[in-house]
């Protein structure tokens, strides 16, 4: 097991990269700390699978350099670096059974048997695949078969990081919980480091103790699933994460105090504003905003139940706003007022959250 | 207009797809089919497309027998779940495809694809080939295709299952805008509750070749006709117990036992199957009767605003879903609490007593 520290590392596809967007990966520093559960999150394009495969060595990167511990691994292969990787597809020995698929990486590096069945049955034990040892792997269900892939990552004691890239893809709907619930039991028992990248949000919040979320070629936040939902440092983070997204509304910013729609929206950070920003908005996601007797004046122009609750679109003059209304409350009919929760809105200046400091991070 | 299928079945040699099915849709409304894969949803849009014929019964259209139409007489237009467009033509040309086709004159062809790209924000793109347009684009031109021409039918099978949640969630809300003003029978096929609901209208829960409900959205998912029903219009799934009802009180297999809130007064005493949504399972205490539950966490999937806890009672999984985000390790123990006075109570057979 490994901490790892990315310095400075970034990635170009093109020679001789000179504007922000011939970076597929701009250059950027991150430590993984050793037994930690990651995810990198974004959407297709944003930069993930780059970082992954420098990670993992598939790949040598234009600038920076990787650590795994004190050790240098820039320029080794992924052989050398000790990692194990879990694909969107089931990668195992169709022909071999159950128990020669978790015991090939071992018999690989010439363990010796009597140690490759202690780890075999272990590991087995761990992913209930116990009964199904002696079968073939080609007889087994899309998620029996990836838990084969992931017990292969798992039969090592030496392997420096699990990475995962959607490994959930094959596996049906109605089963993801199960999977999930074992990767989440596996690193609470087994505290190896794990990266996890996807798409989707759930997957991320699910797995993840720290989210990496990261678009355009760059980490616009690193937090913990309650850090993304209420303090979205980017507006990317405050759309991307949430369904519907957070509501961005352009403002005014004067003497301190947020202006939108004509009116003063107290707000949790505008009086940290220092000017200069060639746009300011105001977000605030729908879980925080509410219908009230005064506030900003709107027109309800579209209602969609989803059950448990209402998503709510209003206009206020031509901006779209949505909010959520509980099971039971009233939406009222044709126009009314919107009140923003104060501490939980605030003012992003050319995207990024005012007042945070530095960049990312 | 209205689209009818009077007993209709389909059977390919043993295997039955549509069990006897009659169903009558308007237009004005979207009308949804709602199922897990295999439910028949794809065998039943091809049914009404003429695509396939039905094994027996009729399908009849603006009072008209058309069972024997062709899908080409029929005026009918679908988007698949695949985006599927002609890789050689440009976005603007495969808009206008069916109205070439249709003879239709040029100036009116070029209204008609300037107004559908509007709509689905593809005015900029109307140039490129598919091949240079993200997957959500793709999916806007097949769908900028379908409502180019005035087709009486309009079929939408599992349109945005290939798309990343953004994009769906983009697309779910501009779709029915595009019917708002339109005369034509619209159906939608998906696999997901929550579609259904956004979309409102009418929806048909189906399960193994079967209808077990047709209603008004709401309607179908508040009041859901049976257990099954009530399963198939769930997502996460909706807990289910064997318990009984005595003297106040709701005994669930097991032993657990809540009060009966206002089921003392709508259910007699006696034996049922209670069901109750996962978001009627909360960590919050709600403000009615409630039941507290004490389960083994298996996992807590978190989708950003919200927590769904799968965790053990006894030897049944059951589901929560709170507002907020809630960390739970996996294996450890959690309470949360039945809001009781939404259980749904279904008797012997499955039929919903209230």
């Amino acid at each position: 097991m490994a901490k790892i520290t990315l310095h400075n590392l970034g990635h170009s596809y093109v020679p001789n990269p000179k504007t922000d967007a011939d970076w597929a990966l701009k250059p950027l520093n991150l430590d993984f700390s050793d037994g930690g559960a990651y995810a990198l999150l974004g959407p297709s394009g944003c930069g993930k699978t780059t970082l992954l495969n420098l990670i993992s060595g598939l790949l040598t990167p234009s600038k920076g350099s990787i650590h795994f511990n004190d050790l240098d691994v820039t320029n080794k292969s992924p052989e050398q670096r000790n990692i194990a990787q879990v694909f969107q597809f089931p990668v195992i020995y169709d022909t071999m059974t159950v128990y020669n698929n978790l015991a090939f990486p071992l018999r690989n590096r010439g363990v010796e048997e009597a140690t490759i069945d202690a780890r075999v049955q272990e590991v087995a034990a761990m992913l209930d695949l116990k009964p199904t040892l002696q079968k073939r792997a080609s007889g087994l269900t899309a998620d029996g078969k990836q838990k084969i892939s992931l017990g292969r990552g798992l039969v090592r004691s030496d392997v420096n990081v699990i990475m995962f890239d959607e490994p959930l893809t094959v596996i049906d709907p109605h089963l993801k919980w199960e999977l999930r619930s074992k990767l989440k039991e596996l690193h609470q028992r087994t505290k190896r480091t794990m990266i996890y990248v996807t798409h989707d949000q759930t997957e991320a919040l699910t797995f993840a103790d720290q989210v990496v979320v990261m678009n355009d070629g760059q980490i616009v936040q690193i937090g913990t699933p309650v850090d993304l939902f209420e303090r979205p440092r980017h507006t990317f983070v405050g759309h991307f994460i949430g369904s519907p997204g957070m509501n961005l509304l352009p403002c005014e910013v004067k003497d301190g105090q947020a202006r939108f729609a004509g009116q003063i929206v107290e707000t949790a950070n505008a009086s940290l504003y220092k000017g200069g920003a060639k746009s300011v908005q105001l977000g605030v996601r729908p879980e925080f905003v509410s219908f009230g007797n005064e506030g900003v004046p709107v027109h309800v122009t579209k209602v969609s139940d989803a059950g448990r609750f209402r998503i709510v679109t209003v206009r206020a003059g031509e901006h779209p706003i949505k909010l959520l209304v509980p099971e039971g409350a009233t939406v009222p009919a044709g126009s009314g007022h919107l009140k923003f929760d104060a501490g939980r809105t605030r003012l992003y200046a050319d995207g990024w959250l005012v007042g945070a400091e530095g960049g990312a991070a | 207009m209205t689209l009818e299928l009077r007993n209709v079945t389909k059977r390919v040699g043993a295997e039955t797809f549509i069990h006897e099915t009659s169903l009558t849709l308007e237009e004005g409304n979207i009308n949804v089919l709602l199922g897990p894969t295999l439910a028949g949803k794809t065998t039943l849009m091809q049914l009404m497309a003429g695509l396939e014929r039905p094994t027996s019964g009729e399908i009849w259209f603006r009072g008209k027998n058309v069972t024997g139409v062709a899908v080409q007489k029929r005026n009918v237009s679908m988007v698949y779940q695949q985006f599927i467009n002609y890789s050689n033509l440009s976005v603007e040309d495969n808009i206008a495809t069916p109205l070439r086709v249709a003879g239709m004159a040029r100036a009116e062809i070029d209204r008609r694809v300037g107004k559908a790209a509007e709509l689905l924000r593809l005015t900029p793109m109307l140039k490129r080939r598919p091949s240079e347009l993200s997957g959500g684009q793709q999916q806007r031109t097949a769908i900028a295709r379908a409502i180019v021409k005035d087709s009486d039918i309009i079929l939408f099978d599992e349109p945005l299952a290939n798309l990343d949640y953004k994009l769906r969630e983009e697309l779910r809300d501009e779709l029915p805008k595009l019917f708002a003003d339109r005369k034509c029978v619209v159906v939608y096929a998906t696999t997901e509750p929550g579609e259904a609901l956004l979309f409102g209208g009418n929806t048909a829960t189906m399960h193994q070749g079967r209808i077990t409900q047709f209603a008004p959205t709401l309607q179908g998912y508040r009041k859901p006709k049976d257990l099954l029903t009530a399963t198939v219009f769930s997502d996460p799934p909706i807990n289910t117990h064997a318990a009984t009802k005595r003297a106040g009180q709701i005994v669930l297999s097991g032993g657990l036992t809540w009060p009966a809130g206002k089921a003392e007064t709508r259910i007699p005493d006696g034996d049922y199957t209670i069901a109750v949504r996962p978001h009627h399972v909360t960590t919050a205490v709600p403000a009615s009767a409630s039941g507290p539950i004490d389960g083994r966490v298996l996992i807590t999937e978190i989708s950003g605003s919200e927590s769904v806890i799968h965790f053990a009672l006894g030897d049944k999984t059951w589901v929560s879903q709170s507002h907020g985000i809630h960390r739970l390790a996996v294996g450890s123990q959690t309470r949360v609490y039945v809001d009781i006075d939404q259980l749904l109570f279904f008797g012997a057979n499955g039929e919903l007593i209230g």
